[in-house]
C-alpha cells in the first residue's frame, strides 16, 4: 500500500490528487477511524470537512477540478442515516447532474465519485481513497489549470494574429465575406 | 473579560502551530519543516512546532503569543477537531480571541497514523495546513447558542441497565419516563436462575429494584410500549411513545390473578414467552410472578372473546363468544376492556439513555448442533428456565422426556468466535457455562463436559470462580464441538452422542450424553437497526450501538444528549452494565444540572438583500425553518430551527445563503488552499 505514481510527460513523478468533502457525521467519523485503527491508504486524499454532503455545492466540484485536482470524492451518511434526515439524497441528485456535466464538459465522469461510509466503516474509507487513487492513476493528469493555461495562450495568440490580419488588410476579414469570425470558423 | 473583536482593517495575524503528539505526528510528519513552510504564507505571524499542543504548556503557548504578538487567527494542526477543537477554543477564548478564530487540521487520524511514505504525509501535512491558512481571514466572531436542557429523562428498555439508570436519576429528583416493549421490566437478567461469580439468585437482587421502579413517584413507567417517533435535538426531544393495548387498564388492574383462575381455559395450553416457551400460559396471564408493574395482560391471538386472526392494521376485533367469567371474576374492579386500542403519549425529554439490550444468538443457524432437531439439545437461556425455582418445571432438571440426565455437555461458543456466525466473543458465556455446570452438577449430580475454545474469564473473581469450577471434577475439554448426532446404539432413547476434537490431546472424543447444553451468545436486538434509524444513532458494522469513543466516551453517542447503557453497546456482565447504567445517568444528570447546553454557531441565514425570493431553498430544509416573507418576497431563515446542515447554502442560485462556520469563501479557499503547491 504505498501511493500510485506514474511518471508524466515531463519525467516528473506525478501522483493523483484528490479533494474530498466528507460530512461530519458519518464519513469524516470514519476516516477517523481509519485513523484510530492505523489502516494504512493511499496520501492522495485531501479532506475537507462539511457538516452535511447536502452541504456540497456542485461549485465546490467544478472549482476543485478547476484547481488542478485530478478526482473529487464525496462522503455522507447512508440513504436514511443522514443526521439532518435527507441532506445525503440532495446531494445525490446534484451528483447525478455533475456527473453528466462534467461529461460534457470532457471529464471522465470516473473522476467524480460519491460513496455512502458510515462512521463505522473506517474499512471503506481505506478502501475508495486507495481504489480511487488506482482509477485516476490509470486516468492519468487532468491538468485542468495548465489546460487553461494553453487555451488562453491559444487565445491570445489567434487575437494578435487577427490585429495583425486586421492591420494589413485594413478591414474586417475578406475571407468570410465581411461576417464576424467565431471559434469555430477561425480554427477550420 | 470580553473577547477581543479585531476591528474592521487590522491586518489579520495568523498564528500556526503544528502538534508533534509525541512520535504520532512528528514521527511520521517533517514537523519542522510544515512549520518553516507555513511561515511563509501570507498573514502569518507566528508558525510553531511543540511537543503536545494540548498540555497546559501547549494551550498556554497559543495564550500567551496572542497577548504577545497581537494574533487574532489560530491554526492548530493536531488531531481530529472531533477530539480537540474545543480545547483550542477555549485556550483562544480564555486568552480573549472569540472561540470561532480558532481552524483545527487533522493531520494525525487524516494523515500521520494512516500513511507510510513520511515525503508523501509531509506533502499532505502542508497542504492541509495551507487550506486552513488560506480559510481562517475569513472567519467571523461567532456566539455560542444556549439552549435549555428538559429536566425529564427518556429511558428505553427495562432490564437491569435501564432499571439502575432510572432509579439514579430518579432518586436525584428528576422525572423518568422508562419504556419497555414488553409486558414486564427485569429483561434477560429477571430470566435467569443464579448469577457468577457469587452464585446469588438473580431475582433476590433484581425483583426489589424492579418494585422501586414501579412504585417511584419520579418514574413514568411505560411497559408494553414502543417510541413510535423521536423528533428534536440534545434539551428538547419530542417522543411518542405507543402504548400496545393489553386489554387491561393498568389503572384498576390490581395484580389478583382472580381474572386468570376464572378463564373459561382450565389448563394453561398456551406457550408462556417468559419461560421460553418451555411452560404454558392462560389467554390472560401474568408475565411472571414478580413481574412489574403487577397486571395482568390478555393475549388476543388466542383469547375467545377476539376474532382469530389481526386485521390488515394489526389490530384485533372482539368476537364477544366468550362467557368472560374473566369480567365475571373482576366484578367492580372493571379492570378488563376488551375494546383497548393503543394510544400514543407525547412527551418532552432532554436526554435519552438507550438500555435495548441483546437477543440472544438462534441456535438454528448452527444446524450441526441439532437445537430445534433433537429435543434434548437446549440453549443456555431455557436451562435458566428448567433450574429456576419458579420456571416450567419448578427448579427440577429435567428434560422434555421427563428424564433427569445423568450426562450433560455444554459447548462454549455457540454464535460467537465464528467466521460463519458472529465474529466477537460474547463474553458472558464461558462463565455462565461455568455456572450452569456447577448448577446442573448440584441439581442432578450429572457428569458435565464443557467443551470450549479457549477459556475466558476475565475479571474481578471471576479467575477465583474458574478454579471453584474446575475442582467441583468437572470436564473441561478444549476443543471446538463439531457435530451432535443421535447415538447409534441407542438412538431411541434420545441419546446423543457429542463429538469434538481434544486440542490438548489431539485425539477425537465422542461421548455419548443426555442433554446438550449450547452456550449460545449475544446479539444485537432484531429492532435494532430501526432504532437507531429512530435515535439517529450509529451502530458497530456488528449490530451494536456505537459509544462516541471507545475509551473515553463510552456511555456518549454522537448524538448529543443520548447515551448507552448495557448490552446494546456490547455484550457485557451485570456489573458492566449496572456500571455503565450509572455511567449513563450522571452523563444525562451532568446536562441536566447544567441546565442548558451549547450549541455550535453553524446555522444559515439569508442576505435579504441578495435574496430573489426564488423559494428553491424552502422545500430542501428537513426542519422547515426556512420560510417566505410575501410582503418582501425574502425567504427567511429562523435560526432556532435551522440545525446547520448548509444544504439550503449549497442549493441558493444567487449564493444569498451563508453558513455560519462553513461559508462559501472560507470553502474555497480552503479548496484552493489544498491544491496549491507545496515544495516538497
Amino acid at each position: 500500500m504505498t501511493n500510485q505514481t506514474k511518471p508524466s510527460a515531463s519525467g516528473e513523478t506525478w501522483t493523483p490528487r484528490i479533494v474530498a468533502f466528507f460530512c461530519n457525521w458519518c464519513t469524516y467519523t470514519a476516516a477517523d477511524l481509519a485513523g484510530v485503527s492505523r489502516m494504512k491508504h493511499a496520501a492522495n486524499a485531501r479532506v475537507i470537512r462539511l457538516m452535511c454532503s447536502g452541504r456540497v455545492d456542485p461549485q465546490f466540484i467544478v472549482e476543485a477540478l478547476a484547481k488542478g485536482a485530478d478526482g473529487v470524492l464525496i462522503g455522507g451518511c447512508h440513504p436514511n442515516d443522514c443526521h439532518y434526515v435527507e441532506g445525503n439524497y440532495k446531494c445525490l441528485r446534484r451528483y447525478q447532474m455533475l456527473k453528466r456535466m462534467i461529461a460534457d464538459m470532457g471529464i471522465e465522469p470516473e473522476r467524480l465519485r460519491l460513496e455512502w461510509i458510515s462512521a463505522a466503516e473506517g474499512e471503506k474509507v481505506k478502501r475508495v481513497i486507495n481504489e480511487m487513487t488506482e482509477t485516476l492513476t490509470q486516468l492519468g493528469p487532468l491538468g485542468l489549470p495548465q489546460k487553461f493555461d494553453e487555451w488562453d495562450r491559444e487565445m491570445e495568440h489567434f487575437a494578435e494574429h487577427v490585429a495583425a490580419r486586421e492591420a494589413a488588410t485594413g478591414s474586417a476579414c475578406p475571407e468570410h465575406g465581411g461576417k464576424p469570425q467565431t471559434l469555430e470558423t477561425a480554427h477550420a | 473579560m470580553k473577547p477581543i473583536v479585531p476591528k474592521k482593517n487590522e491586518p489579520i495575524r495568523i498564528g500556526y502551530y503544528i502538534c508533534h503528539c509525541g512520535t504520532n505526528i512528528a514521527g511520521m510528519v517533517d514537523v519542522e519543516a510544515v512549520a518553516k513552510y507555513v511561515a511563509t504564507l501570507p498573514n502569518v505571524a507566528i508558525s510553531r512546532n511543540y511537543k503536545y499542543m494540548c498540555s497546559d504548556p501547549g494551550q498556554e503557548l497559543i495564550q500567551q503569543d496572542i497577548r504577545e504578538h497581537r494574533l487574532n487567527r489560530i491554526v492548530v494542526e493536531a488531531c481530529s477537531p472531533l477530539l480537540h477543537e474545543l480545547t483550542f477554543r477555549k485556550a483562544t477564548e480564555a486568552a480573549g480571541l472569540n472561540p470561532f478564530y480558532v481552524q483545527m487540521v487533522n493531520t494525525r487520524e487524516h494523515n500521520s497514523w494512516v500513511h507510510t511514505d513520511r515525503t508523501e504525509a509531509t506533502r499532505k501535512a502542508m497542504a492541509l495546513a495551507r487550506a486552513a491558512i488560506q480559510r481562517v481571514p475569513h472567519h467571523k466572531p461567532l456566539e455560542v447558542k444556549k439552549v435549555p436542557v428538559n429536566p425529564n429523562v427518556l429511558i428505553v428498555g427495562g432490564g437491569i441497565a435501564g432499571i439502575h439508570a432510572a432509579l439514579t436519576l430518579a432518586n436525584a429528583g428528576k422525572m423518568v419516563y422508562l419504556v419497555d416493549k414488553e409486558a414486564t421490566i427485569g429483561g434477560h437478567m429477571a430470566m435467569f436462575d443464579k448469577t457468577f461469580p457469587t452464585l446469588d439468585c438473580a431475582m433476590c437482587v433484581l425483583s426489589p429494584k424492579m418494585a422501586a421502579v414501579g412504585s417511584h413517584p419520579n418514574i413514568h413507567l411505560w411497559t408494553y410500549s414502543e417510541v413510535a417517533k423521536v423528533d428534536g435535538y440534545v434539551g428538547n426531544f419530542n417522543i411518542t411513545v405507543r402504548r400496545k393495548p393489553r386489554y387491561i387498564l393498568e389503572d384498576l388492574c390490581t395484580g389478583c390473578q382472580e381474572c386468570v383462575d376464572a378463564c373459561v381455559f382450565k389448563e394453561p395450553k398456551f406457550p408462556d414467552k417468559f419461560n421460553l416457551g418451555l411452560g404454558k400460559r392462560k389467554p390472560v396471564f401474568l408475565p411472571f410472578a414478580q413481574a412489574i408493574p403487577p397486571v395482568v395482560m390478555i393475549d388476543p391471538e388466542v383469547c375467545l372473546n377476539f376474532k382469530r386472526g389481526k386485521n390488515p392494521d394489526g389490530t384485533h376485533t372482539v368476537s364477544d363468544k366468550c362467557k368472560k367469567t374473566c369480567v365475571q371474576a373482576c366484578g367492580d374492579r372493571k379492570a378488563i376492556d376488551f375494546k383497548q386500542t393503543e394510544e400514543f403519549k407525547n412527551i418532552t425529554v432532554g436526554t435519552i439513555i438507550m438500555a435495548t439490550g441483546f437477543q440472544i444468538f438462534d441456535a438454528k443457524r448452527t444446524p450441526f448442533y441439532g437445537y430445534g432437531v433433537y429435543p434434548n439439545v437446549y440453549n443456555a437461556l431455557e436451562i435458566e428456565r428448567i433450574i429456576n425455582a419458579s420456571g416450567p418445571t419448578e427448579g427440577e432438571l429435567i428434560m422434555r422426556n421427563g428424564q433427569r440426565p445423568k450426562k450433560v455437555a455444554i459447548v462454549h461458543c455457540v454464535g460467537s468466535r465464528d467466521e460463519n456466525t458472529n465474529r466477537w466473543c460474547s463474553r458472558v458465556c464461558c462463565l455462565y457455562s461455568l455456572k450452569l455446570a456447577h448448577l446442573i452438577k448440584e441439581h442432578t449430580n450429572a457428569e458435565v463436559y464443557n467443551f470450549y475454545i479457549d477459556m475466558r474469564t476475565p475479571g474481578k473473581s471471576m479467575e477465583e470462580f474458574y478454579n471453584r469450577i474446575a475442582e467441583e471434577g468437572m470436564h473441561l475439554i478444549r476443543g471446538k464441538v463439531a457435530d451432535v448426532y443421535p447415538d447409534p446404539n441407542n438412538g431411541a432413547t434420545g441419546r446423543l452422542v457429542v463429538q469434538a476434537e481434544d486440542t490438548l490431546t489431539n485425539k477425537i472424543l465422542k461421548i455419548p450424553v443426555d442433554m446438550v447444553v449450547l452456550g449460545v451468545g449475544l446479539e444485537p436486538q432484531p429492532d435494532s437497526e430501526n432504532l437507531r434509524r429512530q435515535f439517529n444513532l450509529s451502530c458497530s458494522s456488528e449490530g451494536w450501538f456505537l459509544e462516541r469513543h471507545p475509551k473515553l466516551a463510552p456511555v456518549n453517542t454522537f448524538t448529543d444528549g443520548i447515551f448507552l447503557a448495557g448490552c446494546c453497546q456490547g455484550p457485557k456482565d451485570i456489573p458492566d452494565s449496572v456500571a455503565q447504567a450509572g455511567a449513563a445517568a450522571s452523563e444525562a444528570f451532568a446536562l441536566i444540572d447544567k441546565g442548558h447546553v451549547e450549541q455550535e454557531p453553524n446555522t444559515a441565514y439569508i442576505l435579504a438583500d441578495e435574496c430573489s425570493g426564488c423559494k428553491s431553498c424552502i422545500p430542501l430544509c428537513p426542519y422547515t425553518a426556512i420560510t417566505f416573507d410575501e410582503e418582501r418576497k425574502k425567504a427567511i431563515i429562523n435560526e432556532a430551527l435551522c440545525k446547520g446542515c448548509g444544504t439550503c447554502v449549497a442549493a441558493c442560485p444567487s449564493g444569498s445563503i451563508v453558513q455560519n462556520l462553513f461559508e462559501d469563501e472560507e470553502i474555497f479557499s480552503e479548496i484552493d488552499g489544498v491544491l496549491a503547491p507545496v515544495p516538497v
